[in-house]
């Protein structure tokens, strides 16, 4: 509603005519590019919101597992394991890495852990009591670390994604509803000036010449008029007096008549 | 001195004994622990708690409560009994009280020098020590850089100093060494345990020597089962074997050899009392194990119980008390964890 009054403010000229056609041409192409990058990312989208959905119904279990296994490892092994395996810790064993995906020119951040492969080293830890299940536990927390790698991946991808369509579909509904229906108003209203003033020209051409036709026949009937007064004239000389001194000796008669007093 | 230790125990021993008994009726029954199996939050197992012995030391607890809390809390009170015992017993009682504890102290050594190892705090270290392993010198642990220092400074004062005549060769400190070590001296200590048991003579021996056995036994199998597949080799396996108990020495031959678990049960199904705990595991397994031993332990503890006279009864009830907070434990996570199914599998009944 709002774009419909608009139009920019342009002289309405004919090169101007053409630079807004170019325009509402490339405004045209831009809109339906943007439209299928949008259609794009909402395909990928989906696919990530299933992903996510997919993900969490497993890491619910894959943690529950995983605490348990904790809780098994110290019930064979005694409270104390957590801080003997804790204090025996070096460095992380497991690293995420971050690296970068492009979707449609959107770039998605994704994590990916790397282990060092040091898997011997806790071996020997509750060699007497609960080695297996601080293995097991150990395990299962990689799994669980595998899984929120993952999940971290997909969320932080959702979140810039959702960012990416946002600004498309907004370029997109831009593009539709303001800066096309401007230039198609700017483009009709040049129209419009144009043929204004064409009918302005076609307008002024009729009057001049009905002016021209007009005066043409005002010089032909003066024309012969004059020509009758020669013939007026031809005659009165003729007769000894000009047109014009008859006239002047009416006019001489009147004069005096205004002195004489009755 | 056999069979004349009931004339003379009771002048000295007689109201320990008595309150160690006292604290074994103490001890949750059965009864208690389907109760607590059917608890549906841990404020429930509070609840059912305040009415044992535990009541007291978990009623100032605030409502959003955590299974640590509760271990905890129930870990204080069996250090508090055992304080209590310690300060009225008399000798020999009161070393053999001491001696009870030096398997906790020996985890302690072990977690700070190892937290001394990676640079941790050891103001941080001492708070994760286990409470009834703790002694006046502990905190000094952490100036020490090899072995030899850690003797020479520290624990040449400490009950533990001859323990570590066997593993002091060893100069560096790292993982796979400490690993070791605290096993070697947890051997000595069970051996220098038997040693004295069997110097105190009488039923005191004869009981202790059976459960030490057991203990020792355990520790054989479990280092086996745990080592198969690591950088352990045969001998070294065969050195953290302690030097007495029913496998010894034909059975740790065998063990020490053992290349997987089904090895390990051909190896243990030749001893009569072990074989009906092998019998009830199926081939390749060995996830239930820890809980067989446990109930098997437990067995053998109550029946410490049925004599009179003998100080295998504080043995039996510090580490019934164990199993007991492991049980809670146990429970506990489970019901916090929503696992109610799994619930019955490793809680040991101990009446």
């Amino acid at each position: 509603m709002s774009g419909q009054s608009q139009r920019l403010n342009v002289v309405p000229t004919v090169t101007m005519l053409g630079v807004m056609k170019a325009r509402l041409v490339g405004a045209t192409r831009g809109h339906a590019l943007l439209k299928k990058k949008s259609d794009a990312l909402t395909v990928q989208f989906r696919q990530i919101l299933k992903k996510i959905v997919s993900t969490k119904e497993s890491m619910g279990e894959i943690m529950k597992t995983s605490s348990f296994a904790l809780t098994e490892a110290k019930y064979v092994a005694g409270d104390n394991i957590k801080h003997v395996v804790l204090e025996n810790v070096r460095e992380a064993s497991l690293k995420v890495r971050s690296r970068q995906e492009n979707v449609a020119g959107v770039k998605l951040p994704k994590f990916e852990y790397t282990s060092d492969g040091e898997v011997t080293k806790n071996d020997l830890t509750g060699l007497a009591r609960g080695g297996q299940q601080v293995q097991q536990c150990r395990v299962a927390y990689v799994k669980a670390i595998e899984v929120l790698v993952e999940l971290a991946s997909l969320q932080t991808s959702f979140l810039t994604l959702d960012e990416a369509i946002k600004t498309t579909n907004r370029r997109v509904n831009a593009l539709e509803n303001v800066v096309k229906p401007r230039l198609e108003n700017t483009i009709s209203y040049i129209k419009g000036e144009l043929d204004e003033l064409e009918r302005e020209d076609f307008f002024r051409l009729k009057k001049i010449q009905g002016y021209k036709k007009r005066e043409i026949e005002r010089q032909m009937a003066s024309a012969k008029e004059f020509a009758e007064e020669q013939v007026a004239e031809k005659l009165a000389l003729q007769k000894g007096i000009s047109l014009s001194s008859a006239h002047n000796m009416l006019d001489a008669a009147t004069e005096k008549d205004e002195d004489i007093i009755f | 001195m056999y069979g004349f230790e009931a004339l003379t125990f009771n002048i000295h021993g007689g109201y320990l004994e008595a309150i160690v008994r006292g604290h074994r009726a103490g001890l949750l029954t059965a009864a208690d622990y389907n109760n607590l199996c059917q608890c549906e939050t841990l404020d429930d197992i509070k609840m059912h708690l305040s009415a044992t012995e535990y009541g007291p030391y978990l009623q100032n607890e605030p409502s959003p409560l955590h299974t640590t809390t509760i271990v905890e809390k129930c870990t204080l009170k069996l250090v508090d009994d055992y304080k209590h015992m310690l300060c009225q017993a008399t000798e020999p009682l009161s070393t053999f009280l001491e001696y009870i504890t030096y398997g906790h102290m020996i985890d302690n050594v072990v977690l700070i020098v190892t937290g001394t190892l990676h640079e941790r705090d050891v103001q941080e270290l001492l708070e994760k020590c286990h409470p009834l392993g703790m002694f006046d010198s502990i905190a000094t642990l952490a100036v020490a850089q090899n072995m030899r220092e850690l003797y020479r400074l520290v624990l040449v004062d400490t009950p533990l100093a001859p323990y570590f005549s066997e593993c002091i060769t060893s100069e560096d400190l790292d993982d796979m060494n400490i690993e070791i070590m605290r096993n070697t001296l947890y051997k000595a200590y069970l051996e220098d345990f038997y040693k004295f048991c069997q110097k105190l003579g009488g039923a005191t021996a004869e009981i202790m020597s059976d459960l030490l056995a057991f203990e020792a036994d355990r520790r054989a199998v479990n280092i086996t089962i745990n080592s198969i597949g690591t950088e352990l080799t045969r001998d070294d396996r065969r050195k953290l074997y302690s030097n007495f108990g029913l496998l010894y020495p034909y059975g740790h031959e065998e063990l020490a050899i053992c290349e997987d678990i089904d090895q390990v049960r051909g190896a243990m199904e030749k001893y009569p009392p072990y074989q009906s705990i092998f019998a009830k595991l199926s081939y390749g397994e060995s996830q239930m194990l820890d809980k067989a031993f446990y109930e098997e332990e437990v067995k053998r503890l109550c029946l410490a119980f049925e004599q009179q006279f003998h100080y295998a009864v504080f043995f039996a009830y510090m580490r019934l008390r164990e199993q007991e907070i492991r049980n809670l434990m146990w429970i506990s996570e489970c019901v916090a964890q929503n696992q109610k199914s799994r619930v019955h599998d490793s809680v040991v009944f101990i009446f």
